[in-house]
């Protein structure tokens, strides 16, 4: 009975291979600056446009501010998201990846973490903007968790389903379309726990919604790594 | 070749069955009290909603089955089952709307049921848009069988998600479920067409199933032949 | 589109492979370079079977096509240590500047690759692919896009591993060239090997009638 393939041990550990592809990721987004300005200046003209299209008074904003955050960040992730895979495809990369003796799960998890990063900056900015354009407190460390955690699951089920959208005749927007509805308990989930936050509600309206957005991490995590490999294989 | 015996006499039994299930709802089922006449929705809008629940299930063990084997079959099987459940989840949203309507005065609420069968149509509309858009054949039913994976699994966390949303925000219009079961008083004969439909519309599906991946298989034969046609008359 | 391949490349061995576009040259360096995989028969490198130990295979073969497998926005010395990561090179400072060297490419160790001409990503392309230490090397038409010099110097640096041990399987549609470095050439045709020999037994002339004649058939 044979071995299944990729018995043998790679030579690059695991984490190695995840430094390395996060390492010439953000080097190569260093010298360019593409994706982050791209996010940012997105993530502004969002605000801008929430801005100008609902009546933000004092009363109603505490409401939606939490939506209107959240809804900027997912927009603009998913511009991020559809350049996770753009270079290597575009200029034939990917073989040089796949020759190599690398876990194919390492690459996932380096792509997303790079393009988790790129994200987390621009929400680093955005966020303070925000708290002072409408002069809200955004600061509570229960929020940035919330931030974090909601963004990381967009962020694996969205390098996943770019590795499927890059090979598409129309991949900028079918992206979008793969991706929003599977999103969909992460980013309500997310925006029920911040605006939970926001709005001082007591920890049990809190840790229902937040609860989900762990749930969700993880399984789609797994998903995410055990198929992985059928993606990204000839 | 020909549908063989099998699929004609369940074709004609799913004809027959749906005949009679339609006098059951229609004629033999009494006349709720409290809804009137909408209430008969209730038959085929549940019914439907399972079975678009099913054929998605299909499609998800079919998908893993077609990444751990591939063998094509199991692709036949996925695609033929989205599409059906998409029309049958088409069906599960339109009756839940034409329900509501009557009973409280708008055409949609944003209940955790029927807001979830929406998105889920999404995600298989999704799902087959993937397909259209994927040339080469090997990518493509790949592709759509990971799709398939990931699109079940968010089903049941969107609807945890929607329900936990609406224990935060109750809806103001209809506080009531309008697919709850106890909704209102099932008597006997009521409860017999309700299981009556569930039956009829589990043996359509598998007839439209049959069908379909039939259709699907003979598709991917001429593809094959033409092919090996191209083949040789280019040597 | 391949069919019943028999082919095999003793240890240190060099196989020149010729063939017409669309013989099949590519998919068959794919397969044996764990890219695609064969819908049926047999693939062994190094001893080591494709199908179960792939990922082995990987480290021990080191690979040049047309494509250059460069990042543009990177330097040489930024792509030379991304693969070294990646094949699991401890030291790899010392290795990639022997490299560097040894395709004439030390002066340019710090300009992007996205400045470089095309015979100079080719030859860094080289170096990539010796970085490891690879047992195997297979070519696809490396020498395409290169001038008289950077030829040369493909043509010592494939000498030097060769001598060293290394296994080369390469494509080209040189005859002259393949004939001089390899031991022995093939000939791929519509998906089969068609003839097979020891390079020593011929001369250019002689392996091109062949060909011709092998193609017009």
């Amino acid at each position: 009975m044979p071995k299944p393939a990729n018995s043998q041990r790679p030579q690059a550990s695991f984490w190695r291979t995840v430094q390395a592809i996060m390492w010439k990721d953000l080097t190569s987004e260093l010298r360019h600056k593409e994706i982050v300005s791209a996010m940012f200046i997105f993530s502004l003209l969002v605000v801008l446009i929430f801005n100008f299209s609902l009546e933000l008074d004092r009363a109603t904003r505490d409401n939606v501010a939490a939506g209107v955050l959240w809804v900027t960040f997912v927009f603009a992730a998913t511009l991020g998201l559809n350049r996770t895979f753009a270079a290597e495809k575009d200029r034939d990369l990917l073989d040089g990846l796949l020759l190599a003796p690398i876990d194919r799960s390492a690459l996932f998890v380096g792509k997303m973490l790079s393009t988790f990063i790129f994200i987390i900056i621009v929400e680093s900015i955005v966020v303070p903007l925000f708290s002072l354009l409408y002069n809200m407190s955004l600061f509570t460390p229960l929020l940035l968790v919330v931030l974090v955690l909601g963004t990381l699951g967009y962020t694996v089920v969205g390098t996943l389903l770019a590795a499927i959208a890059i090979h598409t005749r129309s991949r900028e927007i079918m992206l979008p379309i793969l991706l929003f509805p599977v999103a969909v308990p992460v980013i309500i989930a997310s925006v029920q726990a911040s605006a939970g936050i926001l709005e001082g509600n007591a920890l049990g309206n809190i840790s229902g919604p937040l609860n989900l957005v762990v749930v969700y991490d993880i399984i789609l995590f797994a998903i995410a790594i055990m198929t992985f490999d059928y993606l990204i294989e000839e | 070749m020909q549908p063989n015996q099998h699929l004609r006499i369940l074709t004609i039994s799913s004809m027959l069955m749906l005949v009679l299930s339609i006098y059951m709802v229609f004629v033999y089922a009494p006349l709720e009290i409290v809804m009137g006449a909408v209430q008969r929705v209730f038959y085929y809008h549940v019914a439907s909603g399972w079975i678009g629940a099913l054929a998605f299930l299909i499609t998800l063990i079919c998908s893993i089955l077609y990444l751990a084997t591939r063998n094509l079959k199991w692709d036949h099987v996925a695609l033929s089952s989205v599409e059906i459940g998409v029309v049958f989840t088409s069906m599960n949203i339109v009756s839940g709307s034409v329900w509501a309507r009557p009973i409280w005065n708008t055409w949609w609420t944003w209940d955790p049921r029927l807001t979830t069968a929406t998105i889920m149509w999404l995600l298989y509309a999704a799902y087959l848009m993937l397909r259209q858009s994927l040339e080469n054949p090997q990518r493509r039913r790949t592709f759509a069988a990971v799709y398939g994976i990931v699109a079940f699994v968010s089903v049941p966390l969107t609807f945890a998600a929607i329900r936990i949303w609406r224990t935060i925000h109750p809806v103001i219009i209809g506080s009531s479920d309008p697919s709850a079961e106890g909704n209102f008083e099932m008597t006997p004969p009521m409860r017999n067409a309700f299981f009556f439909s569930l039956f009829t519309f589990t043996f359509l599906y598998v007839t439209l199933l049959w069908h379909r991946i039939r259709l699907e298989q003979l598709t991917v034969q001429v593809a094959a032949m033409q092919s090996r046609l191209l083949n040789k008359l280019s040597t | 589109m391949l069919r019943d391949i028999n082919l095999s490349v003793p240890k240190g061995g060099f196989l020149a492979l010729l063939g017409p576009n669309g013989a099949g040259k590519t998919t068959l360096l794919r397969i044996v370079s764990t890219l695609s995989r064969p819908d049926a028969g047999e693939v062994s490198v190094a001893g080591l079977n494709l199908s179960t130990h792939a990922s082995a295979i990987r480290q021990l073969v080191g690979v040049v096509s047309h494509k250059p497998l460069l990042y543009v926005e990177l330097t040489a010395e930024e792509n030379l240590r991304f693969y070294a990561r990646l094949y699991g090179l401890v030291t790899a400072e010392p290795r990639i500047s022997t490299v560097l060297a040894q395709v004439n490419l030390s002066a340019h160790r710090h300009d992007l690759v996205g400045t470089f001409s095309r015979g100079m990503q080719q030859r860094l392309s080289i170096a990539r692919a010796t970085l490891h230490h690879p047992q195997v090397l297979i070519l696809d038409e490396p020498y395409t896009g290169l001038d008289q010099d950077a030829a040369i110097m493909l043509d010592d640096v494939l000498r030097s591993v060769s001598t060293a041990g290394c296994t080369l399987l390469m494509t080209t549609h040189d005859s002259a060239r393949g004939l001089a470095l390899s031991q022995r050439v093939a000939i791929l045709s519509r998906g089969q090997i068609a003839f097979e020999t020891r390079s020593i037994r011929l001369t250019p002339t002689q392996l091109e009638d062949k060909y011709r004649e092998i193609v017009n058939a």
